[in-house]
């Protein structure tokens, strides 16, 4: 069994935020008196990430993905708790460690905003001490396989928001890192480049054994590269498993989709009639109830087909969220 | 990074200089604007130089034993010191830890030092081309009596650099006290306000009172004024000019311990904000 890339243990972030009441007095009283409330952004997080694993990291927003994905990157100093990614502590930040991982988040810009993103590849070759021939190639090698040829001369200020993100994306792999962790690598962007953006971290996957552990909130991301997600919420890690056994955990019910000959026969007394078109019937039904509720159905009605489904993965993550702080 | 890596040393050198060509590129993207803000600069030393020479006429052709000509002299490579003291200031600072802009330099194996030092170093370059013509026109204007020796050229392009250095280790050692405070500006006022006084970019320093003179001389603020300037324009002893390049050295190594020691501790409070 080798080494985990990515180890948590009872990791925890605290924020020390002023708050005060809005108005005048409250701001005249708050030079002699400041309060100060604790907020805990990562709440005793615990989790292992193997090498070369893909995990889907979800959460509602401020549930404290990003925070871990900066504790993890070396952005952030934890407050207590123990984390190692490739054998490294990241707030220790050291050289070793930065040159083998990556951070791309899709709201930030990295690059030299005047300039081509050719120079800013070449600044990269310079920090990172990449070889002359072996940048040459992996930058050559990464523009093609984000086809990006027509873009990398032009300054990033000119560039779309989608052309941007694949510039970034090329510019924070040149050193080929070994652990890339995505913070919404794809939003504000179209389907076709949300895809073409998905495809391409699936190629790196593949081709470089490389973890990686992204946050999104766009389900198709998820769905298109991790079979394994952790959820957290509050702070707090509320699910870690496949993602196939989410909907297990969190849905109560399952959909049956009922294609009857009888147009006009009422299922109401089999459960929640979510659609009807024609003679097609589509249900909600208690997990629990499933086996029953389908035995009952073939035997009282005229049944043409019947297939029973989990909840789309979209509901199950909006039940997750739903949970409140145990 | 499985690459063969060259040396540190020369990689660092590498990254220098492929830092300060970026830099270079993007300053000149926006010349116009440098040449305009440099323009603009030059309202400071102008009310000195024409402060002290009219006195200095008044007064018979000197002031303490300076020279209308040793004025102006002294205030025309005043400017190009100003320009190489230009560093990343505390406001800098402020912006890039209140935003969370910091973050994309730490993710980075190189101490974001490195960056604004390389950065700013490139954005010199470009100065100090565009500051030539200016220089040309207020040595017609002002008629400056400069004749230095080949050794004080060779201290003050030393002189110049060492100046730079101090100063941006003193000043990122203020911005640095915004991850404890959020806002700086207060204190770098303070600190204009002593560098003014005690730096001889007001006045040069034997004008000031004696006091003035022996505060100054324990603090770093002359080093990266006073003496590059002197160092061209006055009458240094050969030992005069190497010992102040000691003392800069000095200086450097002082303000590049209390940088590194204090962002030992600031750095674990970056909070990294939005970003």
């Amino acid at each position: 069994m080798s080494e985990p890339a990515v180890r948590v243990a009872q990791l925890n972030k605290t924020f020390l935020v002023p708050e005060r009441e809005a108005g005048l007095r409250a701001a005249v009283k708050s030079l002699i008196r400041r309060q100060h409330r604790e907020v805990r952004a990562v709440d005793e997080i615990s989790f292992e990430i193997a090498p070369g694993e893909v995990v889907g990291f979800l959460g509602p927003n401020g549930a404290g993905k990003t925070t871990t994905l900066k504790m993890l990157s070396g952005l952030l100093y934890p407050t207590s708790g123990e984390a190692t990614v490739l054998g490294h502590v990241p707030s220790r930040r050291e050289r070793d460690f930065l040159s083998r991982i990556t951070l791309v988040m899709g709201n930030r810009n990295q690059l030299q905003w005047d300039l081509p993103a050719l120079d800013s590849f070449e600044l990269n070759r310079a920090i990172y001490r990449i070889a002359r021939p072996q940048f040459v190639q992996i930058r050559d090698e990464l523009i093609e396989l984000l086809d990006v040829g027509d873009l990398v001369r032009k300054p990033v200020r000119q560039l779309s928001l989608g052309e941007r993100m694949k510039v970034e994306i090329v510019g924070s792999l040149l050193h080929r890192p070994q652990v890339l962790f995505l913070d919404e690598p794809t939003i504000g962007l179209d389907v076709t480049m949300q895809k073409r953006i998905r495809g391409f971290v699936a190629e790196y996957n593949h081709r470089y054994e490389a973890t990686v552990l992204l946050t999104s909130h766009y389900m198709a991301d998820v769905e298109a590269l991790c079979k394994r997600v952790v959820v957290i919420h509050h702070g707090q890690i509320l699910f870690d498993g496949q993602l196939a056994r989410l909907g297990d955990d969190f849905a109560a019910w399952k959909t049956l989709t009922v294609e009857l000959e009888d147009v006009t026969a009422d299922l109401s007394g089999y459960g929640d009639v979510l659609e009807r078109d024609g003679g097609r019937v589509k249900l909600r039904v208690p997990k629990a109830e499933t086996a029953r509720v389908t035995a009952r159905l073939l035997a009282e009605r005229e049944v043409a087909d019947l297939t029973v489904e989990d909840p789309p993965i979209e509901d199950v993550i909006e039940l997750v969220f739903a949970q409140e702080r145990p | 990074m499985s690459a063969a890596q060259p040396g540190a040393a020369r990689s660092l050198f590498d990254y220098y200089v492929t830092r300060g060509r970026t830099q270079i590129q993007s300053q000149f993207q926006y010349r116009v604007a440098t040449y305009m803000w440099m323009i603009g600069m030059l309202a400071e030393p102008i009310v000195y130089l024409v402060v002290w020479t009219t006195i200095s006429e008044q007064q018979g052709g000197s002031v303490q034993g300076i020279s209308t000509g040793e004025f102006a002299a002294y205030y025309i490579v005043w400017t190009l010191v100003r320009n190489m003291n230009i560093v990343f200031t505390p406001y800098g600072w402020e912006w890039r830890i209140r935003e969370g802009e910091l973050s994309a330099a730490l993710l980075r194996p190189l101490h974001p030092l490195h960056d604004d030092l390389a950065a700013f170093a490139g954005w010199k370059f470009v100065t100090i081309l565009l500051w030539l013509p200016i220089a040309v026109v207020l040595w017609l204007l002002f008629d400056p009596v400069l004749d230095p020796t080949l050794l004080e050229v060779a201290v003050f392009s030393v002189a110049i650099w060492g100046a730079y250095l101090i100063r941006t280790m003193f000043l990122s050692t203020l911005g640095m006290i915004t991850f404890w405070t959020t806002r700086v500006s207060a204190i770098f006022e303070l600190f204009i306000a002593l560098e003014l006084l005690l730096s001889g970019r007001l006045v040069p320093l034997p004008l000031m009172p004696d006091w003035a003179e022996d505060v100054a001389a324990v603090l770093p603020f002359q080093w990266s004024f006073y003496f590059p300037i002197q160092a061209l324009v006055g009458d240094f002893t050969t030992r005069e000019l190497l010992s102040g390049l000691a003392m800069q050295a000095l200086w450097i190594a002082v303000l590049t311990g209390l940088t590194l020691f204090v962002w030992r501790f600031a750095v674990r409070r970056y909070s990294a904000v939005g970003n």
